[in-house]
């Protein structure tokens, strides 16, 4: 196995057009404005569920597929008491601190409603702030702690060489993603992603405790977080190389993730600022306001966002829609810097799926991936695989699979996901994710050191279609800029998937900010992070 | 026709080419059990090409043999696509003569599957391979209910639009829950009493046409299926089905 990858980001090969550039950056701040605005004066059930987490609630009420988590009830609780408008912090230490016992007894009896929060005044409101502040200093240590944990995790075992090859398991069963998720390490996958069960990102709460039963996926869950972050940590010692793991900070419980995702020191996140308003129906104020804490959590905790873009082309078609891929890419990148995160933690997101029968498929592909190369040299891209186009045609699958490897090794793709031959008419076996390995050894290790000597023609094809494609993605945002991001969501602007402000999963769960409102965790990450 | 053989490079010589993982390692005894195994599945004189090791506890290998099974095309069953083929002026005529009104279909992905590519591929304007959805057909008139909803909002949903047919997709599926949910639909519509007027249909990836008897459905459409199949479906057994069945 071909290991010296010579891992280059080839920037300045292509003539583009950096006042154009520019202008989507200007672009994407107006637009992003409102949505800052929103996320500042909005909190959402999630949010606080996610802020008593990190003060050690947790557990869960009932058994089985009946079980409540313990956050749930308790922001439930308060809400119907006081209302949620001011936070549910302030009521909940309170509790804690007037009835005199820990927090999981506290937490138990307000769900199990043996104490009815209550909104303190006086005395009892400073020492209930207080106690919240502290809680939320200590809190917001331990998330910056994960990211110092990792670093001595890394400098213990040695830092795994780019591109990353990134490898998903979901089988359902933690203990059975265990070791497949070794095997595919010792085969040379850097990245393991635990697929969640189907509908996980419509559930409004997280799952609790090691679980063996998913559709399609394993629960996201804190447990199977630590349990495979263990293993990971426990093959990456054999191989001398950190295994990064991957979950999906997305859905209704993205804020809560989040802080599970950085207490387990997980690594890269999926994390887009608009996936669930367009492929999942939820309310796009409530993705919106959840983004924006959830990512100032991974700021703090040094986890590398992935973003979906590759979700505009599984449906348009590839080429029609390449500008979409790169305005939406520009928002996430602005909403990433409104919540803190730097720009090497923002994988940003596209993919390899142009129809194969189109002519010059390659070059395009080639022209896209170099154009996002150039939009964002130091942004570590994560790049998907075909997944559209493939057919039950495994053998032209292996080498079109190939391809795409080959386009990320020219245009320095820091994370490389695996194409499947297989994909798109069975989920892999064991031999075609070894196979997918090969392929993407033999390519990144043949064609690494090629990246640093490629040039393309001036004024040529290549550089005419980037071009092209930067000059649509200014008029979409010029376009998103002059009706407004939400007004642009409605209208059917992203996708060809109409939303509603008011439509789809969560709405209820978004409550406006109370002048009274209190979270010093929020407070506290946006001051750590130097963002408003 | 005569009983014929796999084809390699010369008539009749059986060649076949397979591949398979054994939980086993990369050894003189894992390439004699994969070849032992081979005869076992009926191959002639196999022989081991590739044998890789993944790991120390599964080798994948790579095998060639010649079978020893023949077949005649003639004797085996097959099914035929028993509605005829319409444009999309045909699809329009058939319905507005049959119904003198428009056909009202109701989509929805049932159960945790949050998957809605398939469904929105058929119904959506916009479609899927080059195919528009039936929301583009004039005499249609399409609700997509999205993803996890319930038999119960089905049902009510049929009620409410007086619906003529119903379209059911799923997508990703674990043991066999894609079979449940289209039966929990089926029984859930049966229940309400609207089955029988009903077209219903369903769809996914991991179906084949065979099993709509088996779960009660009209018509079961699997992977790589254009919206233009679906709407002459549709249409066709719009017609087939007597005036007075379509109360909608």
């Amino acid at each position: 196995m071909n290991t010296d990858r010579r891992f280059v980001r080839p920037v300045g090969r292509l003539l583009v057009d950096r006042a154009t550039i520019d202008e989507c950056r200007d672009l994407a701040a107006q637009i992003a404005a409102p949505i800052d605005e929103l996320a500042c004066t909005h909190t959402t059930n999630s949010i606080e569920r996610a802020s008593l987490r990190l003060g050690g609630v947790d557990g869960v009420e009932g058994q089985g597929t009946e079980a409540i988590p313990i956050p749930n009830r308790v922001v439930d609780e308060v809400a119907a008491a006081v209302g949620l408008e001011r936070g549910v912090l302030i009521p909940f230490w309170h509790a804690v601190e007037s009835g005199g016992e820990d927090v999981d007894t506290t937490a138990r009896r307000i769900a199990g409603r043996a104490i009815q929060p209550t909104w303190p005044e006086g005395d009892a409101y400073d020492t209930a702030l207080s106690r919240a502040q502290a809680e939320a200093r200590a809190a917001v240590e331990r998330i910056a702690g994960a990211a110092e944990r990792r670093r001595v995790a890394i400098e213990g075992v040695g830092e795994a060489e780019k591109p990353w090859l990134y490898l998903i398991v979901a089988t359902g069963n933690i203990y059975e993603d265990i070791p497949q998720a070794q095997a595919a390490a010792r085969n040379g996958a850097d990245v393991i992603a635990v697929i969640r069960s189907t509908g996980q990102s419509l559930i409004d709460y997280v799952p609790y405790g090691a679980t063996t039963e998913g559709f399609a996926g394993t629960f996201a869950t804190q447990e199977n977080f630590r349990l495979m972050r263990q293993a990971l940590d426990e093959v990456g010692e054999e191989l001398g190389r950190y295994i990064r793991l991957t979950n999906y900070a997305s859905g209704l419980c993205m804020p809560e993730i989040a802080t599970m995702a950085a207490t387990e020191r997980l690594d890269m996140m999926l994390n887009d600022c608009m996936y669930g308003i367009i492929f999942r129906d939820i309310n796009m104020q409530r993705t919106f306001i959840d983004q924006h804490f959830s990512r100032m959590v991974h700021a703090l905790a040094d986890i590398v966002i992935n973003t979906g873009e590759d979700n505009y082309l599984t449906t348009a078609n590839a080429i029609d829609a390449a500008h979409t891929v790169l305005a939406s890419q520009f928002l996430n990148e602005r909403l990433a810097i409104s919540a803190g995160l730097r720009t090497e933690q923002m994988g940003l997101g596209h993919a390899f799926e142009i129809d194969p029968k189109v002519p010059d498929q390659i070059l395009l592909e080639l022209a896209h991936a170099q154009l996002i190369r150039e939009c964002f040299p130091d942004a570590p891209l994560k790049y998907m695989p075909p997944t559209k186009h493939m057919t039950g045609n495994i053998f032209l699958g292996f080498l079109y699979d190939g391809m795409f490897n080959l386009v990320g090794a020219l245009t320095g793709q820091d994370i490389i996901l695996l194409g499947m031959m297989t994909e798109g008419s069975h989920t892999p076996f064991l031999s075609d994710r070894h196979l997918a390995l090969e392929n993407a050894n033999y390519v990144f290790g043949g064609a690494a050191g090629l990246a640093g000597e490629l040039r393309f023609e001036p004024g040529g094809d290549v550089e005419r279609r980037a071009a092209q494609v930067l000059e649509e993605c200014r008029q979409m945002l010029q376009k998103v800029g002059d009706i407004g991001m939400f007004e642009a969501i409605e209208a059917g602007m992203f996708g060809d998937t109409v939303r509603l402000r008011d439509g789809g999963k969560g709405l209820s769960g978004v409550v406006r900010r109370h002048p009274a409102y209190v979270n010093p965790i929020s407070d506290l990450l946006a001051q750590r992070l130097g963002v408003s | 026709m005569a009983e014929i053989r796999p084809y390699g490079d010369a008539t009749g010589d059986g060649q076949v080419q397979l591949s398979f993982t054994l939980p086993v390692g990369a050894s003189e005894r894992g390439r004699q059990a994969a070849l032992e195994l081979a005869k076992k599945m009926g191959f002639d004189r196999p022989q081991v090409v590739h044998m890789d090791g993944m790991g120390p506890d599964y080798t994948l290998f790579i095998v060639y043999g010649s079978t020893t099974h023949t077949i005649d095309p003639d004797t085996v069953e097959v099914r035929e696509q028993d509605f005829p083929t319409l444009t999309y002026p045909e699809v329009n005529r058939v319905i507005r003569e049959s119904l003198k009104r428009q056909l009202v279909v109701v989509g929805a992905c049932t159960g945790t599957d949050a998957h809605t590519v398939g469904l929105d591929a058929i119904l959506s304007m916009k479609g899927f391979a080059g195919d528009h959805g039936l929301e583009y057909f004039q005499e249609m008139r399409v609700v997509n209910m999205g993803a996890q909803v319930t038999p119960e909002e089905i049902v009510e949903t049929v009620r409410e639009e007086s619906a003529d047919a119903v379209l059911i997709s799923q997508v990703v599926t674990q043991r066999d829950a894609h079979i449940f949910h289209l039966r929990e639909v089926r029984e859930a519509l049966e229940a309400s009493g609207q089955r029988d007027r009903l077209i219903l249909v369903g769809g996914g990836p991991r179906f084949s046409p065979e099993q709509a008897e088996e779960l009660g459905y009209d018509r079961i459409f699997g992977r790589g299926t254009r919206p233009s199949e679906v709407a002459a479906y549709l249409a066709w057994r719009t017609s087939q089905m007597k005036p007075e069945a379509l109360v909608g």
